[in-house]
């Protein structure tokens, strides 16, 4: 499943095997994320493509195998250094109690930090692009805790911005969103993407997936299954290996990417 | 709020800073006056001339010899127990992670106690607690080692531990004579009385030493209070931070313990205040040692003179000042 | 939910923990500075011969053994109903400050107006514990979120700590209290009268009915209270149901045994790990399980210091600490 090696990566796994404690989850993975991408990571669920983006983002030590960032192994950089290239929105975090959304996307910034140099000029305008890309803005001083779960997780995307590094990984960043959230948070993805940064998300819905992806993952076991541009890889075939599902796929009118509709079963059982 | 000098800036929050700056106030109030006042008043510019070695001889006793050391000794042990109850409290994301209940403090007893029974001399009692508190923190910490260290198990191993060695502490006091009893009873509420230099400055350079480190692992340990992961992707070298921070703050709750026996409740207590002042997100370094400072010296005055007649230990006094404090700022607060 | 062999299994759970009490209760009457043979404790039950050891059976080990069965039962029960009620695994009567009101009851009425009749100073106990309930859960609901587990544990502590500085200031003053008090503030089954037993053990019944038939609205509750209105449940009611049920059974067990800890803390802990989260059967199993804990501590307090004893209280850590830790260690602890 290599990919043509013109494409350049700076992101990139080589034989990995991802586990936690005794559970094998993926064994023998490679994987590239193309520059200036904008990466989906999908499957059914414990396919393994949480796992996988934790070991890109070295969360998870691979028990074999390395990932590459700009041609080194990730572990042997300077974590701070690694911090400076490559955010990550993690699936999980902490708010912790009565901050405010300024002071929250402000931590962005330390890996740009130093003891003596905690808040320069150029953090100030990192914090407060990041907020107005992400919409924040209007919620400055307000406590995290107090916001709604879309407005909650715009500020956590707004932190993963202002630490401004040219690659950035979300961990299921839709999950407990409703859909215009949704939508809202993949736009804004999206547009991160078209001012040239790398995207690379894991996503659980296949339509989503295949209308934001300019190079889609396709995982099943612990195993990539395809992966390219989703108009040239997504076929009822694909689909019903790796989620079993029997579907159609149509043009999405809105944006010509390939859309999954499911077959009806009801009404399969009802004419037969 | 922020303030930059050239290549140099830091972010501050106007209130963190009046409120530290209300605290060192306080903690200078609190010093002059245990100094000055008591049953040989000296005036305040008497105070400093014998603190500069010109006044009267009586003056100098009683000054430079008998309250300066204590006060001083209160202020560093205050500021040990507030910066080790901030480190573990921001640690474990819990109040009650703070040293009092996980068991250091009952572990340094354990020595002290036995140092007591054994019949040691002062420097060997507060040598018992020390090994005490970094032997039980050794252990603890083993014992919540599990492919690296879960701030809720800490809390749960810690407890257990505490449980344990509160046990011990009892048995051995029952065990012992009804003098030993006595005298380590007193040891275990925790005292300043009687303190003298030689009790402050191995606190104090405890903390000179131990101070920068702090400075540089408060804003990583911020980071940290966000998750793990969250932390890693900032570019945190999470369990170093977490090794160093764990060193430091066992290494003050020994030294402090050590000086003036387990005062409880400082470590507590001092962090939470600090936090709820200040209205900042997270463990503040700084303030906590501000306040346990306040908080042990402020309950040492009050011990001296206004209970002067029953002779009540600080550690009492703490434990019912910090409690009450605590229980009306509960009461106040409103996040 | 639970499969459909489940409750047999944990019915037949329940037979074996109170089986494991009777044997701990058998040994807690045979054994101990003057160990007696089955045979004998038997013939002394039923048929007295006025002999040594029938006095000592009759007149002190039963009543003792009794005691610590209700002490460990009430003390269980408290724990299990606290950490429910509060949804906090870390919640005990010991560490929430109801346990040194109780005590500071205690060492005001004998220290201060030198009560000595325990069916004097239960009342001061049950006053103390009290009115320490109703100060922790009225500081640790104050505020917009209402009582979250570390604000609640937060006042717990502060206010224990208050009771506890009053009391050892009392002590302080008053060395002869302190002397006599000293045993007692570990924890200890022994030097009670069956007399205690008969009138503290009204309190305790009374206490642990209730709490026992808290556990399906404190199911209900476990969901949020929220969630335990939308179902039926009245919230204050069974709230305020719970605090009495703790401050009865905390004041008894303190009256009566001084400020055990760790028993309500570690006891339900162990329990849920094996039974889950049902209280239905939490708090039948705790109020078995522990009682059997804090006798088996005390039968091994007193062996092991022949012909003296080492007190229930330090022995039920020196027992239970090891145990909890392991369990710490071992899995993820169930949250609440």
């Amino acid at each position: 499943m290599a990919l043509p090696q013109s494409e350049s990566a700076r992101l990139s796994g080589s034989d990995l095997t991802l586990a936690y404690d005794q559970r094998v989850v993926a064994a023998e993975l490679d994987v590239r994320i193309p520059d200036e991408s904008f990466t989906v990571i999908i499957g059914p669920n414990a396919c393994g493509k949480s796992t996988l983006l934790r070991a890109l983002a070295r969360m998870l030590k691979p028990r074999k195998g390395a990932v590459h960032l700009d041609g080194s192994v990730i572990t042997s950089l300077p974590s701070k250094e690694v911090a400076r290239r490559l955010g990550l929105l993690p699936q999980s975090s902490i708010v912790p109690d009565g901050i405010t959304v300024t002071d929250l996307v402000a931590r962005g910034r330390y890996p740009h930090q130093k003891l003596m140099r905690q808040w320069s000029r150029a953090d100030e305008a990192a914090v407060s692009e990041a907020m107005r890309a992400t919409d924040v803005s209007e919620l400055a001083d307000r406590i995290v805790d107090e916001l709604s779960g879309g407005q909650r997780q715009r500020v956590w995307l707004a932190m993963a911005l202002a630490q401004e590094t040219p690659i950035l990984l979300l961990d299921e960043p839709t999950t407990f969103l409703d859909i215009s959230h949704q939508i809202e948070v993949l736009d804004l993805c999206a547009d991160l993407h078209e001012a040239g940064r790398t995207m690379v998300a894991v996503l659980h819905d296949l339509n989503q997936a295949c209308r934001y992806a300019t190079h889609l993952i396709v995982m099943r076991d612990g195993a990539i299954v395809a992966e390219g541009e989703p108009a040239g890889i997504v076929t009822p075939d694909l689909v019903a290996q790796v989620f079993d599902l029997r579907c159609e796929i149509i043009e999405d009118p809105q944006s010509g990417t390939p859309l999954i509709i499911p077959e009806a079963r009801r009404q399969v059982r009802t004419t037969a | 709020m922020s303030i930059r000098f050239g290549p140099w800036s830091v972010r501050l929050a106007p209130r963190a800073l009046v409120v530290a700056l209300v605290l060192v106030l306080v903690a200078f109030t609190v010093t002059v006056a245990a100094i000055a006042t008591g049953e040989f008043t000296v005036s305040v510019p008497d105070v400093l001339t014998a603190l500069f070695g010109q006044g009267t001889p009586v003056a100098e006793l009683i000054v430079s010899r008998l309250r300066a050391p204590r006060v001083v000794t209160g202020l560093l042990v205050g500021a040990a127990f507030g910066l080790s109850g901030a480190i573990f409290q921001s640690l474990t994301r819990n109040p009650l992670g703070s040293p009092d209940f996980i068991g250091f403090t009952a572990g340094a007893s354990t020595g002290g106690i036995l140092g007591v029974i054994a019949g040691g001399t002062a420097l060997q009692i507060a040598g018992g607690a020390l090994a005490g508190c970094v032997g039980t923190a050794v252990l603890v910490y083993a014992l919540a080692h599990r492919g690296g260290v879960q701030g809720y198990r800490l809390v749960l191993v810690g407890i257990g531990a505490n449980a344990l060695l509160l046990s011990a502490n009892s048995y051995l006091l029952t065990r012992a004579n009804i003098n030993d009893a006595a005298t380590a009873g007193a040891w275990l509420t925790g005292s300043l009385s009687g303190r003298g230099w030689d009790h402050a400055i191995p606190v104090a350079v405890a903390l000179a030493a131990l101070l920068p480190v702090c400075a540089c692992v408060s804003r990583p340990m911020r980071m940290l209070e966000m998750g793990e992961d969250s932390a890693r992707a900032m570019g945190i070298r999470v369990e170093g931070v977490r090794a160093t921070a764990i060193t430091v703050g066992v290494l003050l709750c020994a030294v402090a313990t050590a000086a003036a026996g387990p005062v409880i409740f400082v470590a507590l207590a001092a962090p939470q205040l600090a936090r709820r002042l200040t209205r900042s997100p997270g463990v503040t370094m700084g303030a906590s040692a501000l306040m346990g400072a306040v908080l042990l010296t402020g309950a040492d005055l009050a011990a001296q003179r206004v209970l002067a007649a029953t002779q009540l230990p600080v550690g009492v006094l703490t434990a019912a000042i910090g409690g009450a404090y605590l229980a009306l700022l509960l009461r106040k607060d409103r996040h | 939910m639970a499969s459909r062999g489940r409750p047999a299994a944990l019915a037949g759970g329940l037979v074996v923990v109170f089986g494991v009490l009777v044997l701990v209760a058998m040994a807690s009457v045979a054994l101990g500075a003057r160990s007696v043979p089955l045979s004998t404790v038997l013939d002394a039950l039923t048929a007295p011969d006025g002999s040594g050891d029938h006095t000592v059976i009759r007149e002190l080990r039963v009543p003792r053994t009794l005691l610590g069965i209700g002490v460990g039962a009430a003390l269980g029960l408290a724990g299990a109903l606290m950490q429910s009620l509060t949804r906090n695994p870390l919640a005990d009567p010991g560490l929430l400050g109801i346990n040194e009101g109780a005590a500071l009851g205690v060492t005001l009425a004998l220290g201060l107006f030198g009560l000595s009749d325990p069916a004097v100073y239960v009342w001061f106990a049950f006053g103390g514990a009290a009115v320490a309930s109703v100060v922790v859960y009225a500081l640790g609901s104050a505020g917009r979120s209402g009582a979250g587990p570390v604000r609640l544990a937060l006042a717990g502590i502060a206010v224990g700590m208050v009771f506890t500085a009053v009391a050892s200031a009392i002590l302080r003053m008053d060395p002869q209290t302190f002397d006599r008090m000293r045993f007692w503030l570990t924890g200890s089954l022994a030097g009670q009268t069956s007399d205690v037993l008969s009138r503290i053990a009204p309190f305790m019944v009374v206490g642990l009915v209730v709490g026992l038939l808290l556990a399906r609205p404190l199911n209900m509750l476990a969901l949020g209270d929220d969630a335990g209105k939308a179902l039926g449940v009245a919230v204050t009611r069974t709230r305020v149901l719970t605090a009495v049920s703790v401050t009865l059974l905390c004041g008894s067990a303190t009256a009566a045994a001084g400020p055990l800890w760790f028993v309500g803390l570690a006891v339900p802990h162990a329990v849920r790990a094996v039974v889950g989260q049902d209280q239905r059967w939490v708090l039948p199993y705790t109020v078995l399980a522990a009682p059997a804990l804090l006798l088996a501590a005390d039968v091994a307090g007193r062996l092991i210091a022949r012909p003296g004893e080492v007190q229930v209280g330090i022995m039920c850590a020196v027992v239970g600490a090891p145990i909890f830790i392991l369990m710490a260690r071992r899995r993820r602890l169930a949250a609440l």
